[in-house]
């Protein structure tokens, strides 16, 4: 099973993550739209599990969630799905979602059934670095990586604190605020990646609000280990809700497009 | 964070990372104020020549007869805005005033606390902006309207059922972006750590005044303590003032909404499952893989999946018992009173109303029963005509 380390180490440049709402719009065409992301050059997988009621997204994300558990997605067939995507290509898949729904399965079992499934590690949006006692036995134990976030307003203190608790990468916000395309890249990110260089040799990603690739470029350039793009991309499935090729055309095209723009900037 | 702000496992701050920073602050500045003489002074003050305070605790004669024992009722629906939701927002309004703080938010259902939220906006000067759901703001227009007279800016929440849950989704959502300036004002006493502790201290004013009144007027503390739970703000409030009073038996009352049974209500501590949400691990109803239900009730104010911590560790304890009222009971408790002693109870309050009914005949003459009326029923007579409408 192909690591964090592994791809970080071969990339020579910032690896291309695109996040996905498993099950968005329905478990066949969301299998095929990160197909066409992988086709197009994903380096990495950041796929969410759909949840009622997601604090730390922002509208285009909500109706990811709904358009998935509308259509039925479940805990139990995220399992199936990512089987599928593994066998179809050994990429490095980061679940990014909320804690209710591992606490119900049972965080052990959660973790060892989707380590087993080909998951690298489990980022869970509400749960802070100061409760990773309650998980970071279990992750070890299954052998998944562990991920934090890191916001424009979190300490140094607190940033140091994050990096020893980190095995996979640091999840970097790059704005205060919820997930969401946005025309203009917050300000502050460059100095955000900066600080956390200075403090740590974790990789760095940077999330929320990347939305073309020039915005990739300039993260790539700042010295970002990796790029998450959720929003717009999820964007592509919502404006082609009616039509499959182009939704899938439009996926692939944008993450070629950012992959030229940061194998450009290499 | 200094505290974990647990209450036995329950409760915690479950939030994304860029919450932390500003959760810490509040709790710094909380435990920095709240004993704080001039804070203390100044709440005083306006607890009691802006908001009412204390409130009576009066001997509902009539309705006593109907019941067949002696119950009490503590007033806060005398309150000013009509609820004891002015007790917090007052509280943490001046705490915002001393932070420096100059916006507000907040969420509402039934709009009691939006209200208390905008007048509190009013009072000081802040620019406030409620979050209330799109079914809330049509069954509770009067309040919306009160909250706009005020000066508040509504916000309509389109998400979910548009009920509660949502509105604080988004209250939290526009708080994680604005996190500098705002203060967001939690209206009952759940939510992340240091929301069920700062709740609860700006309203155990209730519990401690219930508690002497019953010695001064009763010469005894009253055999049973009886409020309705929605996230458990005014239980809270009342059940502390006699929690180490024993012999005091505590009873939450629920949301049983249609009934327990078919699965439409909001009895979260009755049938709940343990479960994250809102940033506190508590009783929840959820679906077998956590997906949090929508819950449904007559009552606004009460319609709501979670539940405050501290009435979690409070059920498995046994400490205080929690039960549900169906919306049949409760209309008929909301008519009962009104007809019995002239008091039009808040329907959230009737809740508490329903069970002291359900006990009659079941408790000896001599028992005393505490109810706390948590808010007034102004708001909820159109509701009530259209369930029940008069001939
Ligand atoms: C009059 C009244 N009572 C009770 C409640 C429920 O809240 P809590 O359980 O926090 O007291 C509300 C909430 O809106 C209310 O308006």
């Amino acid at each position: 099973m192909k690591t964090y380390k592994q791809v970080f180490s071969e990339l020579k440049r910032a690896a291309l993550i695109p996040f996905f709402v498993i099950g968005d719009p329905a478990f066949d065409t969301s299998f095929e739209v990160v197909k066409a992301a992988i086709d197009a050059g994903a380096d990495i997988l950041e796929l969410g599990i759909p949840f009622s009621d997601p604090i730390a997204d922002g509208p285009t994300i909500q109706k990811a969630d709904i358009r998935s558990l509308c259509n039925g997605m479940t805990v139990k067939k995220a399992l199936e799905f990512i089987k599928k995507v593994k066998d179809y290509k050994d990429i490095p898949i980061g679940l990014l979602m909320y804690y209710n729904l591992i606490y119900q399965y049972g965080t052990e079992k959660f973790f060892n059934d989707f380590h087993q499934a080909g998951v690298n590690s489990v980022l869970i949006a509400d749960l802070s670095v100061d409760d990773a006692n309650e998980i970071d036995g279990f992750a070890k134990s299954a052998g998944l990586d562990t991920v934090f976030m890191v916001t424009p307003n979190t300490s140094e203190e607190r940033m140091k604190l994050i990096a020893s608790k980190t095995t996979g990468f640091i999840y970097t916000v790059s704005l205060l605020g919820v997930t969401g395309s946005r025309k203009q890249l917050s300000g502050h990110i460059g100095e955000l990646i900066g600080r956390l260089k200075g403090l740590t040799d974790v990789p760095i990603c940077v999330g929320f609000g990347i939305s073309t690739a020039q915005h990739a470029a300039t993260i790539a350039s700042a010295g970002a280990d990796g790029v998450i793009i959720g929003s717009k991309i999820v964007g592509f499935i919502e404006a082609n809700i009616e039509n499959k090729e182009k939704m899938l055309a439009d996926v692939s095209a944008f993450v070629g497009e950012v992959k030229t723009a940061l194998d450009n900037n290499a | 964070m200094k505290y974990k702000g647990r209450f036995g496992d329950y409760g915690g701050f479950y939030v994304p990372e860029v919450l932390i920073p500003v959760l810490e602050e509040l709790e710094r500045e909380f435990y920095r104020f709240y004993k704080d003489d001039g804070f203390v002074a100044e709440l005083a003050e306006l607890s009691k020549n802006y908001a009412g305070r204390p409130t009576p605790l009066y001997y509902a004669k009539r309705f006593s007869e109907y019941v067949g024992f002696k119950v009490y009722i503590k007033r806060e629906d005398l309150l000013h805005g009509g609820a004891h939701k002015v007790n917090n927002t007052l509280g943490q309004g001046l705490l915002a005033k001393y932070m420096g703080k100059t916006k507000l938010i907040a969420e509402t259902g039934a709009g009691q606390h939006g209200l208390a939220t905008a007048m509190i906006g009013a009072l000081f000067g802040m620019e406030t902006k409620i979050f209330m759901g799109v079914t809330d703001i049509e069954r509770q227009s009067v309040n919306v309207h009160k909250m706009k007279l005020c000066g508040a800016e509504v916000i309509a929440v389109e998400g979910g059922t548009g009920t509660l849950k949502d509105a604080i989704n988004d209250a939290l959502r526009y708080w994680t972006a604005h996190v500098s300036d705002t203060f967001y004002l939690f209206g009952s006493a759940c939510g992340p750590h240091p929301y069920p502790t700062i709740v609860k201290h700006f309203q155990t004013c209730i519990g401690t005044e219930a508690r002497s009144q019953c010695l001064d007027q009763i010469g005894r503390l009253p055999d049973v303590v009886v409020a309705c739970v929605g996230g458990g703000s005014n239980a809270i409030g009342i059940f502390s003032g006699f929690m180490d009073d024993e012999k005091v038996k505590l009873v939450g009352v629920e949301a049983g909404g249609k009934s327990v049974a078919s699965g439409k209500h909001a009895a979260t501590l009755v049938v709940g499952k343990v479960g994250i949400l809102h940033g506190a691990k508590a009783y929840l109803l959820q679906d077998k893989e956590g997906q949090v239900y929508e819950t449904e009730s007559v009552s606004a104010g009460l319609d709501y999946a979670a539940v405050g911590p501290e009435h979690c560790m409070l059920k498995d304890s046994g400490r205080a018992k929690y039960v549900a009222a169906e919306d049949a009971e409760v209309l008929d408790a909301f008519a009962l009173l009104t007809k019995k002693e002239g008091i039009i109870p808040a329907l959230e309050s009737s809740h508490a109303l329903a069970y002291v009914i359900s006990q009659s005949g079941k408790l000896p003459s001599d028992t005393v029963v505490v109810v706390n009326l948590s808010g007034r029923g102004d708001k909820d007579v159109s509701i009530v005509e259209k369930c029940r409408p008069l001939k």
